[in-house]
């Protein structure tokens, strides 16, 4: 059992931020995040990509930014639970009990989720029977490559992931890959790659098809594919990956008592507190009159929630408001305070 | 205000007047729309405000932009006539636009 003031669920920009705005007035944080890296979103979804309004930084990518906040942070050694979700959240007298998928259980006054739109979970296909199938022939993600060796494999999907699986695999399997059009927006070398596979024989490329149905019983044995023209293919298979990136879930937090609207969870503008006292919710996920979904929203929110957490954490003290410019006790926290 | 007609995958239909400059996406959120999530915000990358535009519509719009294709690719069951809501801007050209939405959004 981790006995801590907060826990925050997320690691993306504003769990981040939070982290450092709960550390600056002296409460102790650790931090969940589902992803098996710190970023969140500026990592899964665009670490390249530049973003142009963060306050006094013109220009940074996803990546930068996370850096940068890691960096922030550095002062206060959060622990961070990565690749772990939170699953179940308990009142106990004026604790909060956590637990983790991975069975990992925390105490703590507060919590503040900052789980963007939920957790990342991987997309699937649109057939129902293939739920049935899932984890025996058909596979979103690859754990041992040996079950595929000497066996046919289908691969779905026209990104990096479904392009170096085929190459991989290709040595030892029979690789049949499929995707809905003829570009690929995997990397240019990987793309020449395949391309060079194909003419050799290892890969068998089909473009312009989508999955339209499985057959078989207990097992696959074959699937139909579908082009734009209606036109169908049926093709034989052992087993099938489907790589179409990651999608945002909500997860199991509607299971903690909180109102909702739609996948948000409404908050008070004051404190960024939901209807649970003690669970405060931030970025993303929460939603107010007025909430813009941006990453300095996010900070914000970051800066008050974590203020609401001081009265949980410690009830007998008052929270004084100081400056990190000024601040003795605050520059001692960040490790720079200067001796005189 | 340029009426956008919505048509969710159960045949059920929305008309509603979109003020120019907002996205085909804010429009049905502002709205209350069922069948667009929009999950990143409008930043091209979910791909959860998926639209099938009507056929004769397709032409008409301007062309998807780098990147919107890519997304697309992890779209719910794309077709020919895919795009993502928030790439498509309201304006006059746009009045009478349908957009069909897909089963689901992932």
């Amino acid at each position: 059992m981790i006995d801590t003031d907060v826990l925050v669920i997320g690691a993306g920009p504003t769990g981040l931020f939070t982290v450092h705005q709960l550390g600056i007035i002296g409460l102790k944080s650790e931090v969940v995040d589902n992803l098996d890296k710190i970023g969140g979103q500026c990592i899964e979804l665009y670490p390249d990509k530049p973003i142009y309004d963060i306050p006094a930084i013109p220009v940074c990518t996803g990546e930068e930014l996370t850096k940068n906040l890691i960096e922030q942070i550095k002062p206060f050694k959060t622990n961070f639970h990565l690749n772990d979700r939170v699953e179940e959240v308990k009142n106990e007298k004026d604790k909060w009990l956590v637990k983790t998928i991975k069975g990992k259980e925390f105490k703590v006054s507060s919590i503040i989720i900052a789980g963007g739109v939920g957790s990342f979970e991987p997309r699937k296909f649109s057939i129902k029977e293939c739920e049935k199938y899932e984890g025996k022939q058909i596979f979103y993600s690859v754990k041992d490559k040996n079950i595929f060796k000497n066996k046919t494999v289908s691969i779905f999907g026209g990104g990096d992931s479904a392009l170096d699986w085929a190459i991989e695999l290709s040595e030892n399997s029979k690789i049949q890959l499929i995707h809905r059009r003829d570009e690929f927006r995997g990397a240019q070398a990987s793309v020449d790659k395949i391309h060079e596979l194909t003419k050799q024989g290892k890969i068998q490329l089909l473009t312009q098809y989508q999955l339209n149905s499985i057959n078989g019983d207990s097992k696959i044995t074959s699937i139909k594919i579908k082009n734009e023209d209606g036109n169908i293919k049926e093709i034989e298979t052992d087993y099938i990956l489907g790589f179409f990136g990651l999608i945002m879930q909500l997860g199991p937090i509607v299971n903690w008592g909180l109102n909702l609207d739609k996948k948000l969870i409404p908050v008070n503008t004051e404190n960024f507190e939901t209807n649970q006292k003690g669970i405060f919710a931030i970025g993303d996920i929460c939603t107010y009159p007025g909430k813009l979904k941006l990453i300095l929203s996010g900070f914000h929110e970051g800066a008050l929630a974590a203020r609401g957490c001081f009265k949980y954490a410690k009830p007998d003290e008052k929270l004084r408001f100081e400056f990190t410019t000024t601040s003795k006790n605050v520059q001692s926290r960040l490790g720079v305070k200067k001796n005189d | 205000m340029p009426k956008i007609t919505y048509i969710e995958h159960t045949g059920k239909s929305h008309t509603i007047d979109v003020a120019n400059g907002l996205s085909v996406m804010e429009g049905a959120l502002q709205n209350n729309i069922p069948g667009i999530d929009a999950d990143c915000g409008g930043g091209m990358a979910c791909a959860t405000c998926h639209v099938y535009v009507k056929e004769e519509w397709f032409d008409k719009l301007p062309k998807k932009e780098n990147g919107e294709e890519d997304m697309i690719d992890m779209a719910h069951e794309p077709n020919k006539y895919s795009r993502l809501s928030c790439q498509l801007t309201v304006s006059d050209e746009l009045e009478g636009l349908v957009v069909k939405l897909p089963v689901k959004q992932a």
